[in-house]
């Protein structure tokens, strides 16, 4: 196999090793071509990790679930009827659709986004006051600023705590106050602070001025019984989330006497059609980046072809001493495929290094902005492979124009050449 | 060990036919050292062409060592060259890049001789052209005569059954010239068969017989007493 000869690689190499300045200028176009094409595809990457990165703690395929006004009249009822649900229809539904992953039932003060006054050492503030369970964290995450979020604890105690946001906390404490441990009062009822949370600033579903206690907590103190507002509910990752969406609502409209056709009753919210979306912008991204990186590659490689093609001229008599010395046209022709081969490997290789290097600064610079979404600019392993294994394909290709060139030279023109 | 049977070679120059060789017939013997002599056109590199198989005859019979050398194959007319033939250029035709050892072992690389092998081989005939201490020149860095020597350990490192020698001294002075010859008459001493194509009076007559072609056909052919170049070295 000529593959594993070890004269042919010596071969080669000495070749190109004695003609540097026109090895590397061959290497020139694909080593800007490789930087090119890595930096691009990169940098997509690192667009796609950004926005993870922002979105990280949302659960990307879940949706959220609430009551409305009926549309339509049914079985008796008139329509603009509310739709209230109760506590017990979450355990209904995490029972009979097993593609639930997490549901987190959520109880809201108030109307739907009211909000109510809540109370401290003669401040106020207009905040939106949930009963929570703690699973609500496993869909949007809190990233706390100080103490801890709701827990199991909280919920079979019913205790009186509360997770206030940062807005909440400037309105109702004053600069660099201490809030853990402190009381706030929310119609007349004394709940102590165990944790501040910073909005989440790109999926905002619960707002920054909000006061979130334990679900149970909440049914005693405000007397709110079996009621629930809302759910969140987490899909798991192979289901997609509209097959879900319409079991819950086949199920509570069956439950609710709710007409089989009308839309409004159910309220509900498509999250992960917004992450669809935004994976979809970056595929395309990623796409068009490496449409663009794989043709300058090829023009890269077409210019090797090119500059190969060049030295073969000049290399007329040293190709036609090889053949009156004895080197057949498979010979001549696999010493010049396997140069591009290397030329182009070697040169992809260093192109692939510099860029690597620019990434590496890219992400020391910006990776590390919470807003920006650019995280770790970076290449895949397949990606990578995929790349090199079509540039050394087209340079096989590509370096079989020069090849036949060369072996098109007959031995006696050359050495007539003087 | 050649044999040549009514050769024929013509060119076409547009609408005009050259015919160059008009039914050429010799015979050479091993160990034969035999200058081919002509004015230029007389179809002299011509014949070293069809000899050195650079070149097809049209038609006639070609021999070499026993084996008919008709219809070649790029590959095998490559491979025939490598087992059968050394050749001598006028303009040496080193590889520029590689130093003289690497020149000499080139030959042997295209034989797939081993690597070690093939370096001791190509030192052992850089030693006997007395270029051992130049093995690792490159070819910019040695005098004419050196190269020409180089060309010739070249020409020798993969034991050919005849040597071919193209001008060999033409571009050389006449000092390097007899150098050379002598190194060619030693090499023809050892039993080696040794084909020169000359144009001058003096290098023909060292050595042991002299072809004369004219227009295409063997004008004369007579065995001669060698002058030896060692003594004008």
């Amino acid at each position: 196999m000529w593959l594993f000869d070890k004269d042919l690689w010596i071969e080669i190499f000495h070749t190109l090793g004695k003609n540097m300045l026109r090895t590397f200028l061959t290497m020139l176009g694909v080593i800007f071509a490789m930087i090119i094409l890595v930096l691009l595809l990169g940098s997509a990457n690192g667009m796609s990790n950004g926005f993870n990165k922002l979105f990280a703690g949302t659960a990307s395929n879940s949706l959220f679930v609430w009551g409305q006004s009926t549309s339509e009249p049914y079985k008796g009822f008139e329509r603009g009827r509310r739709i209230r649900y109760k506590l017990e229809d979450a355990n209904i539904l995490k029972t009979q659709i097993p593609e639930i992953e997490v549901l987190a039932p959520r109880i809201e003060l108030g109307n739907h986004r009211g909000t109510v006054t809540v109370y401290r050492n003669g401040q106020t503030s207009g905040s939106a006051v949930y009963g929570d369970f703690p699973e609500i964290d496993n869909i949007t995450k809190k990233k706390l600023v100080e103490g801890r979020f709701l827990n199991q604890t909280d919920i079979e105690g019913s205790k009186k705590v509360c997770v206030i946001g940062e807005e909440t906390y400037k309105l109702l404490f004053d600069k660099g106050e201490k809030a853990i441990g402190q009381d706030i009062r929310i119609n007349g009822i004394y709940f102590s602070v165990v944790g501040i949370y910073k909005p989440n600033n790109n999926i905002n579903i619960d707002g920054e001025n909000a006061v979130f206690i334990p679900f149970t907590t909440f049914q005693k103190a405000f007397n709110s019984g079996d009621r629930m507002g809302w759910m969140a509910i987490a899909v798991e990752e192979s289901t997609p989330v509209p097959v879900v969406e319409k079991q819950i609502k086949d199920i509570l409209k069956v439950k609710y006497d709710i007409h089989p056709d009308d839309e409004r009753a159910i309220g509900s919210f498509d999250l992960s059609e917004i992450f669809n979306n935004i994976t979809a912008f970056t595929t395309v991204l990623k796409g068009f980046s490496f449409f663009v990186g794989i043709f300058t590659l090829l023009a890269g490689v077409i210019a090797i072809s090119n500059i190969l093609l060049i030295t073969v001229k000049e290399r007329t008599q040293e190709i036609g001493v090889r053949r009156a010395l004895g080197a057949t046209p498979k010979i001549v022709k696999r010493q010049i495929v396997v140069e591009a081969i290397v030329l182009t490997a070697f040169a992809g290789l260093v192109g692939f290094a510099i860029a690597v290097g620019i990434l590496s600064i890219l992400n020391a610079m910006f990776g590390s902005g919470d807003n920006f979404p650019f995280v770790k600019p970076m290449i895949s392993v397949p990606q990578f492979v995929i790349s090199f294994i079509l540039m050394v394909g087209l340079s096989v290709l590509i370096g079989l124009l020069p090849a036949n060139r060369a072996v098109r030279i007959k031995p006696i023109d050359a050495l007539r050449e003087e | 060990m050649i044999e040549i049977k009514d050769l024929h070679k013509s060119y076409k120059m547009g609408s005009n036919v050259l015919h160059v060789l008009k039914g050429i017939n010799f015979k050479v013997e091993e160990g034969e050292l035999v200058a081919i002599m002509g004015s230029s056109g007389s179809g002299k590199s011509t014949l070293l062409n069809i000899l050195g198989m650079l070149d097809g005859a049209d038609s006639g019979e070609y021999t070499l060592d026993g084996v008919p050398i008709k219809n070649l194959s790029e590959t095998k007319a490559a491979q025939y060259r490598n087992k059968f033939l050394g050749f001598i250029f006028q303009s040496f035709n080193l590889i520029n890049y590689k130093s003289a050892l690497e020149n000499v072992a080139l030959p042997l690389y295209y034989q797939k001789v081993p690597r070690k092998e093939r370096q001791e081989k190509a030192m052992k005939y850089l030693e006997r052209v007395g270029l051992k201490p130049w093995a690792d020149h490159l070819p910019s860095e040695l005098s004419g005569g050196q190269k020409q020597r180089v060309a010739i350990a070249r020409a020798m490192a993969a034991e050919p059954k005849v040597l071919l020698a193209d001008e060999p001294t033409g571009a050389l002075d006449s000092t390097t010239s007899y150098e050379v010859m002598d190194l060619i008459q030693k090499i023809n001493d050892d039993g080696n068969t040794i084909l020169v194509v000359t144009h001058e009076e003096d290098i023909a007559h060292m050595c042991k017989r002299i072809v004369h072609l004219k227009d295409g056909i063997i004008v004369e052919d007579k065995k001669i007493e060698q002058v030896r170049a060692e003594q004008y070295v």
